[in-house]
């Protein structure tokens, strides 16, 4: 396994002067191809602020990002990036255009493609979610269950075949069942395609349900990292050991 | 219940304006009397159903041809100054709005400045440097002292909009600057800003009497200021000529009512819960976190629209 994306000390504060907010402290990380890491934490710990760096979508306070050994900290056009690092959102309303109609949704992505491959793609991304194009083409989100639409967001992230896909608690607005279907789908692509996922979440249990490797992140800081297996069994920081006590026993029972 | 109060108070506004805009741009077409003919002495009573319905002024003029013409020049300075001041807001608050930051207190820097200078103190200063008083310029003049309240509240809107992930998405999938304006934050914002330019075109009509009123109406165009401002200074209040300053006065609160009418009718029918409740009707499968829960916390700008409130009045900044 070969690493292919490292981010070296990354740092966001928001706001100056007496309202500074440091949301992201030093953090840093690495990730292999082919690797399900999920980052844990609570609420306001920092972590779709991570995220977000990672993707590109929000200027890094400090620190350094490398994808593929090349550095992507301060990229001016980000097309190429976003090529091959995509995302999906926690909140499947809010994700969508709600004056779009899926397809038009889905070829706005396409755009980052040559124009062959397009319509191919996007017939095959729907089907690994369990989508036909016919059923959901047409429609708008508000036509959509909320299982359709974040199963949507996903497809348009795998049509472009990313290397990286950072899925933002992605399921935590979903029921149960259907958190553990697109828990599957994400494991089953990064068999089938290879991807590497990064997955946040603020459930340790879906994280050790997962993720083959485990990041902690407490108030900002990551104050854990290690195999899925020594985080759950050996946690060292007191704060994992309290989010292991908090949860009911999901992983257990599945 | 509700539904019935909103559409008989939109149809009411909406047949008020309808009515003013007949008035003033196909009545014109019907009074063929031209505002400037002298058809009578001074302050006839009305008699008739010709140009006199509505009396004679201090010139000897038909008040119904002068009023008619009156609506027509407050509607087009209504229109034109609205529309400059919304095109001009909705670019500065858009932009600030999505980009934040710096970009952001850069222009709402320059928009609070901008407020902070009485609207009427540059409408005069300008009417009278411009020399010419047409009605043409004496509307853009009003448009570009109106636009910071647009500027203001369109920028509140886009701020609520960016916090949706749509916008992230839409980047992701590579979308420029101008794309992402045009297709992911205009749409959420176009039932506010056509709400906030109903109210600027009033504000901008009521900003247009007043400066009639003080004498620096429009010197091409009889305009319904420029009557009230002939009839006080001809003393028709103390005469008891009321068919002079009684008609304009009423066409004025007729167009300032209907317009505020409008406005507040269409919050009600753009108002989500309204939208909302037909939609549910077509959504099939409940989830245990309805999409509509998500939908509550997801903040558009349709939604949005109350939490703003609509610069009522402070459109009409200028008439104070
Ligand atoms: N744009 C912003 N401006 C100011 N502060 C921010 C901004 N975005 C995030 N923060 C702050 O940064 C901290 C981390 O937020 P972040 O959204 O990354 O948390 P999170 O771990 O994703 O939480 P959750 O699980 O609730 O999504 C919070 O204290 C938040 O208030
Ligand atoms: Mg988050």
């Amino acid at each position: 396994m070969s690493e292919i994306f490292a981010a070296k000390e990354l740092t966001k504060t928001f706001g100056h002067g007496k309202h500074v907010v440091e949301a992201v402290k030093q953090v840093s990380f690495s990730l292999q191809e082919r690797e399900v890491v999920t980052i844990v934490g609570e609420s306001g710990s920092g972590k779709s602020t991570l995220a977000r760096m990672v993707l590109g979508l929000l200027p890094i306070t400090s620190g350094q990002m490398t994808f593929q050994g090349q550095d992507v900290t301060h990229l001016k056009d980000r097309a190429a990036y976003w090529r091959d690092v995509q995302a999906v959102f926690q909140d499947p309303f809010s994700s969508f255009n709600q004056f779009f109609t899926v397809r038009r949704l889905l070829h706005r992505s396409l755009r980052l493609l040559h124009a062959d491959v397009g319509r191919e793609r996007l017939e095959e991304s729907l089907q690994y979610v369990g989508l036909t194009g016919p059923d959901v083409l047409d429609r708008y989100p508000h036509q959509l269950s909320g299982g359709q639409r974040q199963r949507i967001m996903i497809a348009r992230a795998l049509m472009l075949r990313p290397k990286l896909l950072v899925a933002d608690e992605a399921t935590s607005m979903l029921d149960a069942s259907l958190r553990v279907n697109i828990l599957n789908v994400l494991t089953d692509l990064r068999d089938e395609l290879g991807m590497t996922v990064l997955f946040i979440t603020h459930d340790i249990g879906q994280a050790c349900y997962v993720a083959d490797r485990v990041l902690v992140m407490e108030n900002g800081l990551m104050v854990e990292q290690g195999s899925t297996d020594d985080v759950i069994f050996n946690p060292q920081h007191e704060y994992t050991q309290r989010l292991l006590s908090d949860v009911p026993k999901l992983h257990q029972a599945s | 219940m509700k539904s019935m109060n909103f559409t008989t108070r939109f149809w009411i506004s909406f047949s008020l304006v309808l009515a003013t805009v007949l008035i003033g741009f196909v009545g014109p077409l019907i009074i063929k009397t031209s505002p400037d003919a002298v058809v009578g002495g001074l302050y006839d009573p009305p008699s008739g159903f010709g140009p006199l319905l509505l009396g004679t002024d201090n010139e000897g003029q038909s008040v119904l041809a002068n009023l008619v013409y009156g609506t027509r020049t407050s509607l087009i300075v209504g229109l034109l100054a609205g529309t400059i001041a919304s095109v001009i807001g909705l670019a500065i608050g858009i932009v600030a709005g999505y980009k934040g930051g710096v970009v952001d207190e850069i222009l709402m820097g320059a928009t609070n400045i901008a407020l902070a200078i009485p609207g009427i103190v540059i409408i005069i200063l300008l009417s009278i440097a411009l020399d010419s008083r047409a009605i043409v310029p004496l509307g853009a003049v009003i448009g570009v002292t109106a636009w910071p309240w647009m500027a203001r509240a369109v920028r509140a809107q886009a701020t609520s909009v960016r916090t949706r992930e749509h916008l992230d998405v839409a980047r992701l999938s590579g979308a420029r600057f101008w794309s992402i304006l045009a297709w992911d934050l205009l749409p959420y914002l176009l039932s506010y800003v056509v709400m906030a330019f109903v109210l600027q075109v009033s504000g901008a009509i009521l900003a247009e009497a007043a400066l009639s009123l003080l004498g620096l109406g429009p010197s091409n165009a009889v305009s319904l200021g420029t009557m009230l401002y002939w009839a006080i200074a001809w003393g028709s209040v103390r005469t008891g000529a009321w068919w002079a300053f009684l008609p304009p006065t009423i066409m004025l609160t007729v167009l300032a009512f209907s317009l505020l009418l409008l406005q507040s009718s269409m919050d009600e029918v753009f108002n989500p819960r309204l939208r909302r409740g037909k939609a549910v009707k077509r959504r099939k499968p409940p989830s245990p976190r309805t999409p509509e829960e998500i939908e509550e916390v997801s903040p558009t700008a349709i939604g949005g629209s109350t939490l703003v409130q609509p610069p009522i009045g402070v459109s009409r900044g200028a008439d104070s």
